[in-house]
């Protein structure tokens, strides 16, 4: 097509060909786009379908099964109210409240580690900041191929300087998140990027278009051709064998290189005190963030979730190309840009707030009562749609099935490895956990990300959750957590999920904060595969009934299809993020053996299970049996314990137990506390080392507080196992082995930096 | 005391050394990078960040701010003026400390706990130590390298002008283990560590950096309050 293709020129051409498939659309999806619209659409509306309709922005795969996670009353009692199951707010008292997410930027991390992870941290700090709120932390979920892997040396450091580059020049802590490695990430690595933002009540802001004749103003960067068809060709389908870039493209547009986007941070400071300064002035009536599909997204979202009309003129959007056609404008993803509704009275002084912050900031249409989102550019109407139709999309209900090789996996448990037998063996067994890249020291990539700007880091990495102030006056604070468990969830994504949600859960209560709001990302493979519909299901009805059990909503989540390349699916990974409330920041508890000759005390109920585990893994490189069995009841106690005790400061350490059991987390506390510790064991040391059963963890009491300690552990419910007292420079298994601590820190703190560097 | 915290578009713990002042018990005074006076102020710190995205160079735009225009003479009449990280980049931009800040060696941000001894407690800012003392203070940059020329260095350290080092081998590769440096007349201060974020052992390693700030307040009450 030459000339503008406008409605009136759809109309005239009914059988001009349309490149629906190479934009991503079924046939299916393109004959409902000519139903609705009773033409063909035009370039413009075909681009605007085409992401609004992607899996990615639509969730069109995964929505039948999401509506399981709407919180019950009893789970919303804490949510501000008005808010829907994916956007949530969570009242943490004291007027204040705190939204947080979680989203995946896997396959743009893939095709440029550096600037795809950069983005995704971008992505989800615009997100948290249409809510109303100040972003003030950020977390990371990775996961790569194996460690040692040619392509894990490219991958894992573009994405760690990706993260570092954009979230330390953002002036936003980096306090905590995962590393993980397995040949399953091989071609498809998963970086998620969590955000945390804070508000008062009266703060919260709405992503509608309401009140006909208000402005619409696009404000931040100026919109280019990167990242131009992200959500649709990049993020809702599966890289070929030949790697991204080898799949189709009519237009010449082949490769995927230019679906990343790259960021300026720098442009986002600026936007985030910009939108701050424009919140407190009471200046905006609806405000969305864009992030994929850009613009096609933010002028729908708006429209659809207002009265329901917009006009907007593509010809006054600021293009840093000014070659771009109206399906590029709508469909490009440069990053550092929101969409806000001003009345026209204040438009003036939203300018002037612009300008302070060098924010360039445009009106580009209005808001219309007609019902209709229009746009017109150069003379002709290249868009005119009803925004709901492009708001909600589609829905399937696709095909699922079991997988095949479940029951043969399940079958073939851990039960007939061989296992240490001896104190030496035991021994061997502990450093090669210890020193395995998933256990091993992560301080190669954290310390490459700031922890401390604004001040209120209270509890970071490595600590089982990092815990911010909120309240200077108060020590108001919350404390975040994200786990997943890959191995855990290929084995049964039912339980595997609700173990990655007791984990973090866990991990949260154990700074002495209450668990209240769950987020997650659920990285799966292609939802035309019926196998991962059936693992994607399975996970969704385990979160639903473990927050259920636990008693706290989800308030949001992200979806991410399509990770894999070829027929190799990732396993299904649910990462889960648990947010909690801590009353008071000063009785924070840390992970370390902070004091000597403290009583060390296992806390919870041990079995024998090894389905899924890091020892399975690491020494047998098996994966088979049955993960660990959840127990919310006990997890529920746990936490009401150590809540309890470290506010009545029981606690010198607190740490929990999960992949590689009660041996490495007495690893862990003697080196995060520089302090040794002497243990004994009863009957089967080897499983009371290395089992992973839940709802588990080690504490130190300090020292004259023992009997008060175990009263609590008593009045709470929760078994508690006297193994021993802190001291000395070495951990000792009486009866067993001893490691002096300058072992275990080389063991520990060796692996990843010679790996990478 | 009043002392003046700038922003500059791009700064980031702007609000942690405003908190560190207030810790001091003296009253922060918010200065905007655009506007040319300094209301008046007995003090001024220059926060880290990424001033201007550091776009071209660390600190290269910075220097050419108003609020630079009106605090480069100020410096030089005798204002005490305390860089913190990028702060002390924009200070040596302005020429008004020698040298420059380089890639980290490794070329890595690096984000560590470091522990500082310092070598000029006769500064503005360092009075509150004794030589030879110990600060635990977190170091968080990519480009923290010190540099200078051997004759800089060596009329540096002649002059007592190193006001802290890094204990131990520097992590970034500065030069000499310099970690901060002050002028001549040692009423300006600039160090890549960070002292602001060490005031309170529940959000930093330890309240060793609070004597940066104590210092300027001590100093201020000795002369005799002039505002």
């Amino acid at each position: 097509m030459s000339g503008n293709d406008t409605v009136e020129v759809a109309a005239a051409t009914p059988e001009f060909p349309q490149p629906f498939a190479e934009l991503g659309l079924t046939a299916d999806e393109y004959g409902k786009i000519r139903r609705i619209l009773g033409r063909r659409p035009t370039a413009a509306e075909l681009a605007l379908y085409s992401v609004m309709w992607s899996e990615h922005a639509s969730y069109k795969s995964s929505k039948v099964h999401l509506r399981q996670l709407a919180p019950d009353e009893r789970q919303s009692r804490n949510l501000l109210a008005g808010i829907g199951a994916n956007a949530g707010v969570v009242d943490i008292g004291q007027g204040y409240a705190v939204t947080f997410k979680i989203e995946s930027h896997n396959h743009p991390s893939f095709v440029e580690p550096h600037q795809g992870a950069a983005t995704g941290v971008g992505g989800i700090v615009r997100d948290i900041l249409a809510m109303g709120a100040r972003p003030v932390a950020v977390m990371d979920a990775l996961r790569f191929g194996p460690a040692d892997a040619h392509d894990t040396a490219r991958v894992l450091p573009g994405v760690v300087s990706g993260i570092s580059f954009y979230g330390n020049c953002l002036g936003l802590p980096n306090i905590g998140g995962e590393l993980a490695f397995d040949p399953c990430y091989s071609g498809n690595p998963l970086v998620n990027a969590l955000c945390v933002g804070v508000m008062r009540h009266t703060d919260l802001k709405a992503a509608v278009a309401a009140g006909p004749g208000n402005k619409v103003v696009l404000f931040g960067s100026r919109t280019g051709p990167d990242g131009v068809g992200g959500a649709s060709v990049l993020a809702s389908a599966t890289f070929g064998e030949a790697g991204p870039g080898g799949s189709a493209g009519g237009d010449g547009r082949a490769a995927k290189r230019p679906s990343v986007q790259v960021g300026d941070p720098f442009m986002e400071k600026l936007l985030v005190e910009c939108c701050l300064e424009l919140y407190a002035e009471g200046l905006i009536e609806g405000i969305q963030d864009l992030g994929a599909a850009g613009i096609a997204c933010a002028t729908t979202e708006l429209s659809a979730g207002g009265d329901g009309g917009m006009l907007v003129n593509l010809d006054d959007v600021p293009l840093r190309d000014p070659n771009l056609t109206p399906a590029e404008i709508l469909m490009s993803e440069s990053q550092e840009r929101m969409m806000a509704v001003v009345t026209p009275a204040n438009v003036q002084p939203f300018m002037r707030i612009c300008a302070k912050w060098d924010v360039e900031a445009t009106v580009i249409g209005e808001v219309t009562g007609d019902g209709t989102l229009t746009m017109t550019w150069r003379g002709g109407t290249v868009v005119q749609i009803p925004p709901r139709t492009a708001a909600e999309g589609p829905v399937y209900r696709r095909p699922m099935a079991r997988p095949a090789d479940l029951d043969a996996l399940r079958t073939a448990g851990p039960g007939g490895l061989e296992r240490p037998k001896d104190g030496p063996a035991l021994r061997g067994t502990l450093l090669a956990l210890l020193g395995s890249p998933d256990l091993a020291d992560k301080s190669w990539v954290t310390a490459q990300y700031d922890r401390y700007v604004r001040g209120n880091t209270v509890l970071a990495m490595p600590e089982d959750a990092g815990l911010v102030r909120i309240d200077e006056q108060t020590q108001l604070g919350i404390a975040l957590a994200t786990d997943g468990n890959g191995r855990y969830c290929r084995l049964d994504p039912y339980q595997g999920t609700q173990l990655a949600l007791s984990e973090a859960y866990r991990n949260v209560a154990m700074t002495g904060a209450r668990p209240a709001a769950v987020t997650n990302c659920l990285n799966f493979g292609s939802p035309e595969n019926p196998e991962v519909m059936w693992q994607l299901a399975e996970a969704v009805r385990g979160l639903a009934d473990g927050c259920a059990a636990l008693g706290i909503p989800v308030t949001g989540g992200n979806v991410s299809l399509y990770n894999q390349t070829g027929n190799s699916a990732i396993y299904p990974t649910p990462v889960i993020g648990v947010l909690g409330v801590h009353d008071d920041v000063r009785r924070r508890v840390a992970a370390g053996f902070a004091v000597d000759g403290a009583r060390v005390v296992l806390l919870g109920t041990t079995r024998e299970e090894f389905g899924g585990s890091a020892w399975a893994h690491v020494v047998h490189r098996h994966l088979g049996g049955r993960p660990p069995a959840p127990d919310f009841a006990a997890e529920r106690k746990l936490a009401a314990l150590i809540g309890s005790a470290a506010a009545a400061g029981l606690l010198a350490s607190a740490h929990d137990l999960s992949d590689g059991g009660l041996g490495i987390a007495l690893a862990e506390s003697c080196l995060r506390g520089g302090r040794g510790c002497t243990v004994g064991l009863r009957e089967d040391p080897f499983t009371e080392l290395f089992s992973e059963s839940a709802a588990r963890a080690v504490v130190s009491v300090q020292p004259g507080r023992e009997d008060e300690f175990a009263a609590l552990c008593a009045e709470h419910g929760v078994p508690a196992t006297v193994l021993g007292a802190t001291g000395g420079d070495s951990l000792r298994v009486h009866g067993g082995f001893e490691v002096p601590l300058t072992e275990l820190s080389r063991v520990w703190e060796g692996t990843l930096p010679g790996l990478f560097g | 005391m009043r002392i003046g915290v700038v922003t500059f578009p791009g700064s980031l713990d702007d609000i942690d050394a405003a908190r560190a002042v207030r810790y001091a018990g003296a009253d922060p005074v918010p200065l905007w990078h655009a506007d040319a006076g300094l209301r008046g102020v007995d003090a001024v710190i220059l926060p880290g960040g990424f001033s201007y995205g550091d776009y071209l160079r660390c600190g290269a735009i910075a220097r050419f701010s108003p609020v630079m225009a009106a605090l480069v003479p100020a410096a030089r009449a005798g204002l005490p003026v305390l860089g913190i990280c990028n702060g002390f980049q924009i200070l040596c931009e302005a020429h008004l400390l020698p040298g420059a800040l380089t890639r980290n060696a490794g070329l890595r941000f690096i984000t560590r706990d470091v522990l500082l001894t310092v070598a000029n407690p006769g500064t503005a800012w360092t009075a509150a130590y004794a030589e030879g003392q110990q600060l635990l203070v977190p170091l968080k940059s990519g480009e923290g390298a010190y540099a200078a020329d051997q004759a800089t260095l060596d009329e540096l350290e002649a002059s007592g002008q190193v006001v802290v080092r890094y204990a131990g081998a520097a992590p970034n590769g500065a030069a000499r283990g310099i970690a901060g440096i002050c002028n001549e007349a040692g009423n300006v201060v600039g160090l890549m560590p960070h002292p602001e974020h060490a005031i309170d052992p529940l959000t930093g390693p330890s309240a060793d950096g609070l004597g940066f700030f104590a210092s300027i307040v001590k100093a201020f009450a000795g002369t005799g309050a002039r505002g």
